[in-house]
């Protein structure tokens, strides 16, 4: 549910749980998005992607 | 080398790919057999179950919340090993987290056929019912399954051909690079939806047996379901550890990280059980008169919920397992430790049995009676249908994924 949405109402609630899901989305979705891009980088940069992750 | 065994972590032994197929097919029985019964579910509708006026919760949403409690194993040891910075938990977080993905994938599912009509799923997202503890439940456990998911996607990245492709390899490590943020974005989800399942229950004020008093929105049930999935999580996740380790007749991670593991959710589940003591005591001897019942009415005149379920719950499964734990010796022996983590994750099962089904149970009008209920046989099916998923992906990522970073190092191959 957005703001723009009928159901909508600027109360406590409303705030509270769909800001929570907004945010919990945005930091994973941000996360996510960082590590296509730089793997996308580091890629091109050439880098045989060889040894361990830890 | 063939392509089978071209597959498998690197230095590592696997039993041959016939006897590998044998299992897989073992299950798939099991597993066919789950999706008949969901099948006539969805297409012939709810009437396939024994859920009436009375259980509108029953034994799915019992495995549900068993599963959830279980799972937490991954969110915990997660928490301890990126938060607290508790180094020797990077050889079993993989798996705990292989066992998260399992147990809220299943979670899913059951709820899936639970709601009857799953293409309609999407409404609790865009027509929220912002009171509701469920609507925050089914926010977090989506959110946790999708953190899940990111956790176990870096695994399947490092299979040992996969890796070999330079942007896997470096999405794989970027994502290890950043897991802290995701571990701490689960812990916080994982808290809320583990603790609002619990105050589903106690937010019944027309079910005395469940009802209880609390902190501002959050009744009591809230803070004791997310302390006891964080004392018995790391627990089942130990428990399928032995079991792996049992079933593969190999040594996959060394004691002190079982023992570390074992130390901390023993201490969890110790000072859990306290709290669920003070909790039952006061529910008892102060709410439940309050509302005009006896605490024993809640088990007596009926033909299956009796004070056996709070002794099995609280001692057996409670303190036992926890002073089997927290004391050293008991902890490093390995029968001892095998009961502990067998009773630890038994307990938490018959919790969230007695929190979601016998709180049906009990007559709340004059004109009523105990309800009582059998499952259906598809009921049944469709809840041991996520054991044998879970199996199977067990089978197939400990086949291909390098699960447990300690292996090749506990069983080096000779020949």
């Amino acid at each position: 549910m957005f703001p723009f949405s009928f159901e909508w109402a600027w109360d406590m609630s409303h705030i509270v749980f769909m800001g929570g899901l907004w945010y919990a989305l945005s930091i994973i979705g941000a996360g996510l998005t960082y590590c296509i891009i730089k793997a996308a980088v580091d890629t091109l940069k050439g880098d045989a992607g060889t040894g361990d992750h830890h | 080398m063939d392509l089978d065994s071209a597959l498998w972590p690197k230095g590592v032994q696997r039993c041959t790919f016939p006897k590998f197929m044998i299992g897989i097919t073992v299950v798939s029985v099991v597993l066919v057999w789950g999706v008949y019964a969901a099948l006539l579910c969805w297409f012939k509708g709810l009437n396939q179950t024994n859920m009436n006026d009375y259980y509108g919760f029953a034994l799915w949403i019992w495995a549900d919340l068993a599963v959830i409690a279980l799972g937490g194993g991954a969110f915990f040891t997660g928490f301890l090993r990126y938060l607290v910075k508790k180094d020797e938990l990077k050889h079993i977080i993989n798996y705990a987290v292989l066992i998260g993905f399992i147990c809220y994938s299943s979670a899913q599912l059951i709820l899936g056929i639970d709601v009857g009509q799953p293409l309609r799923g999407w409404f609790i997202f865009w027509h929220a019912n912002v009171h509701s503890m469920l609507t925050e439940v089914a926010f977090c456990l989506s959110c946790y399954f999708v953190v899940l998911c990111i956790e176990y996607i870096p695994l399947i990245l490092e299979n040992r051909q996969l890796d070999k492709v330079p942007f896997f390899h470096h999405l794989g490590h970027n994502m290890h690079g950043i897991m802290a943020i995701f571990a701490a974005t689960g812990a916080f989800l994982s808290c809320f939806h583990q603790g609002s399942l619990g105050g589903v229950s106690g937010v019944l004020f027309g079910r005395p047996f469940g009802f209880r008093e609390g902190v501002f929105i959050w009744p009591w049930t809230f803070f004791l379901f997310t302390w006891s999935a964080a004392a018995c999580g790391p627990c089942f996740t130990i428990l399928v550890t032995k079991l792996t380790e049992a079933i593969s007749k190999k040594q996959l991670v060394k004691p002190n990280v079982v023992d570390l593991l074992a130390k901390i959710s023993g201490w969890m589940l110790f000072t859990y059980i306290i709290a669920k003591t003070v909790d039952t005591w006061y529910w008892a001897f102060v709410t439940v008169p309050s509302k005009g019942f006896n605490w024993a009415f809640f088990y007596s005149n009926n033909d299956f919920y009796g004070t056996w379920i709070l002794w099995l719950e609280i001692v057996i499964c409670g303190y036992i397992p926890a002073l089997l734990l927290i004391t050293k010796k008991t902890r490093q022996t390995n029968s001892t430790l095998w009961i502990a983590i067998i009773l630890a994750s038994i307990g938490v099962c018959v919790n969230r049995w007695a929190l979601v089904l016998q709180v049906m149970a009990p007559p709340v009008m004059p004109f009523d009676t105990w309800a009582l209920y059998i499952p259906s046989w598809q009921e049944v099916a469709t809840t041991i249908l996520p054991v044998a998923y879970g199996v199977m992906l067990i089978m197939i990522s400990f086949r291909y994924l390098p699960i447990f970073p300690q292996e090749r190092e506990l069983n080096p191959i000779t020949n």
